[in-house]
């Protein structure tokens, strides 16, 4: 029996029997024959296990790898080996959302810890089972406040990633939400323009660190927008939350953002997990899965998913969200990695990121190539204004395996460090940009 | 059972007309229908609200309903009490009222059940 293809020909043969059909492709006789596919698939026939090995090796021999110094949303930090290890458990790696929740205890108690840690890190007091992305999970935080307030208009701050933007203009054209940017003021959100057009809205999106890098003071956005009667959410990268000011301590109603940066590695379109977390009181507005504490019929302590009429198999079309799903692989990854670095170790990954990324900026600046954008306090990511070609300059790094800064328009770009990136890498990088014209 | 002398919506809602105002709650069967109920969702004060629009919501273990206004008004008090005691929906269906609105167009009730009309929906 093949592991991924459980049936074999006496299987099929018996079940051929019960059904009455001769072949298989009697099964299908009520599709026209028009319609049948009637020649083999296009697809090379099946390889052998050594050959499909070099095959692989081949194709992977193809990926250039690289010194990353760019993020804007996704982080090149270092994962312990653990994290894959243990993900890669056939009983973890081929389990899918939890639909027929309690038998599955296990998946529930890490769900369970992976809620409790994202609470503990935004300052939030529940979270969901986790979401796709930290783009999407901001979208459904748009939906709750939408919910909630029964307002058709939300405020976006510019400084937001406009990748993010865009995927919150998508959902709201589909609710009929109008989406107003807030606009920035160098490199912040102008809190100005909020008090005179926020009247009437469902809240307000922000992000921390914002796209551009900057940590921005958000200690009156909550006040403001709540006068306003809507509801205040931030986005913020998980990784930041291990020394920043939390969402939580923002006076924030929701926090959302990705996760990535805990334990995933770097891949094109994903897997990532974003995450979720609200305060109690809008609990039932919340999209996704949640998983909840109780005891048994015998007193002991067991695991299940809770608040289930929220969703769309009970609330059916009035569901405010129709993610029925979660990121399970990913959110037990991230709980791996959180449990595996500790309360310390986070704070060491960040402030060694931050070390890193203010030791860069300033070698750079000494390179007189770059010019200040913003003067503003960041974190693991900065902006700079290049006075040379920035196109050019990307090539030339990339023919020394270096990722160089995304170029965020206008010349500037925003580079990223990570605790994996050495003074060594960095200063090579300070050498290229001083030969740029 | 259906409590005489109220009025009724086809979606199982109950009004008390007192004058211009009116007192709104679920019916005892919309409660059987539920089960448990564990959560409600209730208005805001003062917010004017269409016949047939939503004004809130029920929960139950088992399932979440809209809540529907048998006639057009504005809601003037709501039943806080059941926000913390959400079974009292169940318990006592007919002295549990959830609003407490003023009619915007009184004419509207002419087109609601009386219990006699009312006690065919509830046989299924």
């Amino acid at each position: 029996m093949h592991k991924y293809l459980p049936h074999t020909e006496s299987d099929i043969e018996e079940m051929l029997k019960v059904t009455g059909a001769q072949t298989l492709d009697d099964l299908f006789s009520s599709i026209p024959k028009k319609l049948r596919l009637t020649k083999p698939y296009n697809i090379p026939s099946a390889l052998s296990d050594d050959n499909l090995t070099k095959h692989m090796k081949n194709l992977a021999s193809m990926n250039q790898e690289l010194v990353i110094f760019r993020g804007a949303g996704s982080y090149d930090h270092y994962t312990p080996s653990i994290v894959k290890s243990l993900i890669s458990r056939q009983e973890f790696l081929t389990s899918y959302t939890p639909y027929q929740p309690e038998v599955a205890q296990g998946t529930l108690q890490y769900i369970f810890e992976y809620q409790s840690m994202v609470c503990e890190l935004t300052g939030m007091e529940v979270s969901n089972a986790s979401m796709y992305d930290g783009a999407t999970s901001t979208a459904e935080a748009m939906f709750m406040a939408h919910a909630q307030t029964g307002s058709s208009k939300i405020l976006v701050s510019e400084t937001v990633n406009p990748r993010i933007i865009e995927v919150v203009k998508t959902y709201a054209r589909y609710r009929d939400i109008e989406v107003l940017l807030v606009p920035s003021m160098n490199g912040e959100t102008d809190l100005s323009f909020i008090e005179k057009n926020g009247t009437g809205s469902m809240g307000l999106i922000v992000q921390n660190p914002n796209y551009m890098g900057v940590i921005e003071d958000y200690s009156k956005f909550a006040d403001v927008v709540h006068a306003q009667g809507g509801l205040f959410i931030m986005n913020a990268e998980g990784q930041s939350l291990g020394i920043l000011k939390t969402p939580g301590e923002y006076k924030a109603d929701i926090a959302v953002g990705d996760l990535q940066s805990l334990g995933l590695p770097l891949s094109f379109g994903g897997a990532y997990i974003g995450y979720l977390a609200t305060k109690m009181q809008y609990v039932r507005k919340m999209p996704g899965r949640i998983c909840g504490i109780t005891t048994d019929v015998e007193g002991k302590r067991a695991f299940v998913l809770t608040l289930q009429a929220r969703e769309q198999h009970i609330r059916r079309a009035k569901a405010n969200s129709n993610i029925c799903s979660n990121q399970s692989l990913m959110a037990l990854a991230v709980t791996i990695y959180l449990s595996t670095m500790g309360k310390q170790g986070l704070v060491d990954v960040a402030n060694e990121s931050m070390k890193g990324a203010h030791y860069l900026y300033t070698e750079l600046l000494k390179t007189n190539k770059f010019e200040v954008v913003y003067n503003k306090p960041f974190f693991k990511e900065f902006t700079l204004k290049a006075k040379f070609d920035v196109k050019a300059f990307e090539n030339a790094l990339l023919k020394k395996n270096i990722l160089g800064p995304l170029h965020i328009g206008d010349n500037n770009l925003l580079f990223a460090v990570t605790e994996r990136r050495t003074v060594a890498e960095m200063d090579l990088l300070v050498e290229m940009a001083v030969n740029q014209k | 059972m259906i409590l005489e002398g109220l009025l009724y919506a086809e979606s199982h809602e109950w009004l008390k007309v007192e004058g211009k105002q009116a007192y709104v709650g679920i019916s005892d069967h919309a409660q059987h229908a539920l089960g448990s109920v564990v959560f409600i969702e209730l208005p805001k004060v003062g917010a004017s609200i269409k016949k047939g629009d939503t004004f809130g919501a029920v929960e139950s273990v088992k399932a979440a309903s809209d809540l529907y206004m048998p006639v057009s008004g504005k809601i003037i008090e709501v039943n806080s009490k059941l926000e913390s005691t959400p079974e009292l929906l169940n318990d006592d269906p007919y002295g549990s009222w959830i609003i407490k609105i003023e009619l915007s167009n009184p004419s509207e009730t002419s087109a609601l059940l009386s219990s006699a009309q009312y006690a065919p929906l509830c046989e299924e």
